[in-house]
């Protein structure tokens, strides 16, 4: 029973408001002890030098392609990428092929995630069938095989019966419905955020609404049959509002916003680089503002990846015929502690964002330093700067909103229920 | 001057120096041996991705009156039909020693990412909504034929604006050359920002047209009409058509362009546009001079 | 823009010439000199020929045209009849790569008679390689077929590079191929060729 000391970190675990200097004590997988004092004497001691101890990053919103799109990214290389970017836990999106609308599916995926995963993946499951939008799929079945929630990403559930129901049966499981708010017809053919560097380019664009008519539909709907909703990927600041007077009202409602969209906006189209097209996509400097003040004031729970891997030769075509969306678990944290030097949260409210209310929000465990809690962990190095380059990249596809761009602040090392998941500048171990 | 992508980065004195360029080709076309050799040996390669005669045609000519070799790339007959990719392509075209690429797509932002990947000049023949720059410059030498100078004159551009390259790309050309640009369109086919262009934007021909020296009408697509962006035909050419009525409305000797191809009675009164303020033959001629300045100008070896 | 001043480039009359340039440079033909240079050339053009019915005069641009101009004065003078005259731009013409790749600007030429069955004199200021005339010779067998193409220069200054005569010339200058001549038109108005 080997006892690992992480010492002279800087701890921060937003479950007990606890950031101050001290250690870890991790046995046997679990944290035994925490804190500036103990009498055990450890076996071996990992000297942090005031670097931040915290519980491993939860990531709410990724999509690992496994079964189907391996080419693009697999359960083994999406984990190893999340454990570089510092996550100890990611919950995995339905829209494979097949689609995971079946418990055959979702136990595949744990079942692969256990042998060959390097982190703690959480699977979430269709929430219609074929994620065709019209008839719910078996949800009882899926969470009895584990699903930890249910989303039709990648699709849209447009018709507004349909999404009722599937809140209403959800609410009978006790399973959140992660809603990706984009109405197709207001969307049209629109690729980048309407706007008037769209209108520059000249390629085909959406307003911020095509997101909010639907965040407004599926909040009505939520109070309605009190079911819990989760917001994916809010991007316009009409949305931040809305979701605010429904909290406010009550309402069962949790939402995530990812890196990229607090970090750039739609100006980074002009060159039509499609390491930029996603949806919802990059919006305005407004809409980046809102998003922002919604992550401080905690409208916007968490900030969650939506990584979605595409290969190389998929997005190196024209820009509307290239498919939507960015890589962005490895450099997630960085663009976190962007926010943190801009002085808009603190580090303790970061790691909140980022791990803790993440999995309190979908009932798993993980985001704290508690003794007695499973061993995941982050030693993160705020001001460590890295280049994001292709070579360097653990995902299998390349496809970041930041490549080429100068980053600062990285995990160094990343621990899962006390294994070494990730280590900076050394081979790492299973 | 390595590309020519479009007119929104391009200095006012590169645009003067295609049009001074042209008034030479122009008369070349005049002759009766309508041949130079300055391109003789040199292979231009029009990559029409999306279809199109008049300018296809149009660059054809200026290639081979400069004694250059034009071949035609389509979409049907290429191999991007066998799902090569658009990349691959331009690879294998470069690979080929093409010394121009003339590059049409329905797309915007194609012409940009062939002129990353090859090493041969690019010409933008027209990119999705985006730029159409060789339509631009061979409009400012049409006006200059008829105006002198744009200094300080109104131009108004009517259409689809939103849907509009030649409105972009006439847009940056006319305002770096001095002049005042209004456009006109209902609501629905007014982009969003464009005031980011430096243009007023205008909802009425009433509203545009009076003081202008210059009317630009756009072509409407019937398509976009069946996309519900505006009810019909009929109330379109009512409210937004060119006709004897509207055209009063601008100073007496505005002059008429019209990119083509014309939809009669639509955007455009079948008299007006064979009536004098016309120049939308002029425009069809100097294109051709246009465009043998741009390919003349762009196989100098880069500079 | 345009000339960079290559040695195989026609010299050129031009009201703009470099500061530096306009301090140096020695006078090779003044005024007066070119006055008579010119008489003498419309002289020889009808001795060899005196009937001037189908005379033609094609200035090449920009160099040639004042010469041109010269000329063709005199001969109407001494002919009492009009002699067409018309500018040629040989730009497009031109054999050599262009140097840093930025190219020149083509003039506008202003042929408005047919050649064909004409008798052609070139003109030009001065007369170097021959590639300028050999060019010139190409533009104008586009223009048509005339009967024949005679050369007359301002100033011959040697180092032929092409087998191209010159049929008229007004004086013969020996020079080092380093060296520029130019025809310029003085603050005055009056034309001058100078060594530079």
């Amino acid at each position: 029973m080997s006892r690992l000391r992480i010492a002279n970190a800087r701890l921060l675990d937003p479950a007990s408001g606890r950031d101050e200097s001290g250690f870890v004590d991790v046995v046997d997988g679990l944290i035994t002890s925490v804190g500036r004092e103990d009498a055990a004497v450890p076996d071996e001691v990992l000297e942090a030098n005031g670097l931040w101890l915290a519980p491993g990053l939860v990531d709410l919103h990724t999509h690992l392609r496994e079964p189907g799109q391996e080419y693009k990214e697999d359960i083994e290389t999406g984990t190893k990428a999340a454990a570089a970017g510092g996550y100890t836990l990611v919950c995995c999106m339905a829209n494979t092929d097949p689609v995971n609308d079946s418990p055959a599916v979702t136990e595949y995926i744990q079942r692969r995630a256990r042998e060959f995963g390097n982190v703690r993946v959480r699977v979430i499951a269709a929430a219609t069938q074929g994620l065709r939008g019209e008839i719910m799929s078996e949800m009882a079945s899926l969470a009895n095989a584990g699903a930890v929630a249910f989303s039709d990403d990648g699709s849209v559930i447009m018709d507004a019966a349909v999404m009722r129901r599937v809140l209403e049966y959800a609410r009978g499981i006790g399973r959140p419905v992660i809603a990706h708010c984009e109405d197709l017809n207001l969307r049209g053919s629109g690729v980048v955020h309407e706007g008037s560097h769209a209108t520059c380019c000249g390629l085909p664009s959406s307003p911020g609404e095509a997101e909010t008519v639907m965040v407004a539909r599926d909040l009505e709907l939520a109070r309605l049959t009190g079911a819990h909703l989760h917001v994916a990927h809010v991007s316009a600041a009409r949305s931040v509002e809305l979701i605010r007077e429904a909290k406010a009202a009550g309402v069962r409602v949790t939402a995530e916003v990812t890196p990229h969209h607090l970090l750039l906006t739609d100006e980074e189209i002009r060159c039509y680089d499609t390491n930029k097209k996603m949806a919802p996509p990059l919006r305005s400097a407004r809409d980046r503002e809102a998003l922002r003040a919604g992550l401080a004031d905690g409208t916007l729970d968490c900030i969650a990846t939506d990584h979605a891997p595409h290969a190389h030769y998929e997005k190196d075509v024209e820009f509307t015929a290239a498919p939507f969306g960015v890589v962005g678990l490895e450099t997630a944290l960085a663009v976190g502690l962007e926010l943190v030097r801009e002085e808009l949260i603190s580090p303790l409210a970061l790691v909140d964002r980022m791990s803790t209310r993440p999995a309190r929000a979908f009932s798993m465990s993980g985001g704290t330093l508690e003794p007695g809690a499973p061993a995941d962990l982050v030693l993160i190095d705020p001001e460590r700067a890295f280049k994001v380059e292709v070579a360097a990249l653990e995902s299998r596809s390349k496809n970041s909103a930041f490549l080429g761009r100068e980053l600062r602040g990285r995990a160094l090392r990343t621990w899962v229920g006390g294994r070494l998941a990730f280590a900076l500048d050394e081979e790492w171990m299973r | 001057m390595r590309h020519l992508l479009g007119i929104e980065h391009m200095t006012r004195d590169e645009i003067e120096r295609v049009l001074e360029t042209s008034e030479a080709m122009l008369e070349i076309s005049q002759r009766e041996i309508k041949r130079v050799p300055t391109l003789r040996g040199r292979t231009v390669i029009n990559v029409f991705l999306e279809s199109s005669t008049r300018t296809r045609v149009s660059f054809e000519i200026a290639a081979k009156r400069l004694s250059a070799d034009a071949i035609n790339v389509t979409r049907a007959g290429s191999s991007l039909s066998k799902a090569e990719t658009l990349a691959d392509m331009a690879r294998n075209l470069a690979a080929m020693s093409a010394d121009v690429l003339v590059v049409r797509d329905s797309v915007a932002g194609v012409p940009h990412m062939l002129a990353e990947r090859v090493r041969v000049p690019v010409v933008n023949a027209g990119d999705g909504c985006h730029e159409h720059p060789t339509q631009a410059l061979l409009d400012a030498f049409t006006l200059r034929q008829s105006l002198g100078s744009l200094e300080g004159r109104v131009v108004a551009i009517v259409g689809d604006i939103s849907h509009s390259r030649v409105a972009r790309s006439d847009i940056y050309c006319f305002t770096k050359l001095g002049a005042e640009v209004r456009v006109a369109a209902p609501p629905t086919m007014m982009p969003a920002g464009i005031e980011a262009l430096g243009v007023k934007p205008c909802f009425s021909m009433q509203e545009a047209l009076p003081g202008a020296d210059v009317v630009v009408m756009l072509r409407i697509q019937q398509e976009r009409l069946a996309g519900a962006l505006f009810p019909s035909v009929r109330e379109y050419a009512g409210t937004f058509g060119l006709n004897a009525r509207t055209l009063a409305l601008a100073k007496p000797d505005a002059i008429v362009l019209h990119p083509g191809p014309i939809n009669r009675g639509v955007e455009i009164a079948s008299d007006i546009a064979d009536a004098e303020p016309s120049r939308i033959l002029d425009q069809v001629t100097n294109g051709v001079a246009v465009r043998m300045a741009v390919l003349y100008l762009l196989t100098g070896g880069g500079a | 823009m345009s000339n960079p001043g290559q040695p195989v480039q026609p010299a050129r009359a031009v009201d703009r010439e470099s500061e530096r340039e306009l301090a140096q440079g020695r006078v090779v033909l003044d005024a007066a000199g070119i006055q008579r240079a010119t008489t003498r050339i419309a002289h020889e053009i009808l001795e060899r020929e005196a009937d001037v019915s189908d005379l033609v005069i094609v200035a090449i641009v920009r160099g040639g045209e004042p010469v041109a101009k010269l000329v063709s004065a005199q001969l109407e003078q001494l002919s009492k009849q009009t002699i067409p005259l018309g500018a040629l731009d040989i730009t497009l013409y031109r054999d050599d790569v262009v140097a840093r790749g930025v190219r020149p600007m083509p003039r506008p030429t202003r042929m408005p008679f047919s050649v064909d069955g004409k008798r052609v004199v070139l003109v030009d200021d001065v007369m170097f390689t021959g590639r300028t005339i050999r060019a010139a010779m190409d533009a104008v067998l586009d223009f048509g077929r005339p009967a024949s193409i005679q050369v007359a220069t301002l100033v011959d200054r040697g180092h032929r590079e092409l087998p191209i005569k010159v049929d008229f010339v007004g004086k013969n200058i020996p020079t080092a191929r380093a060296e520029r001549v130019v025809l310029r038109k003085r603050a005055d108005g009056e034309l001058e060729v100078v060594i530079v």
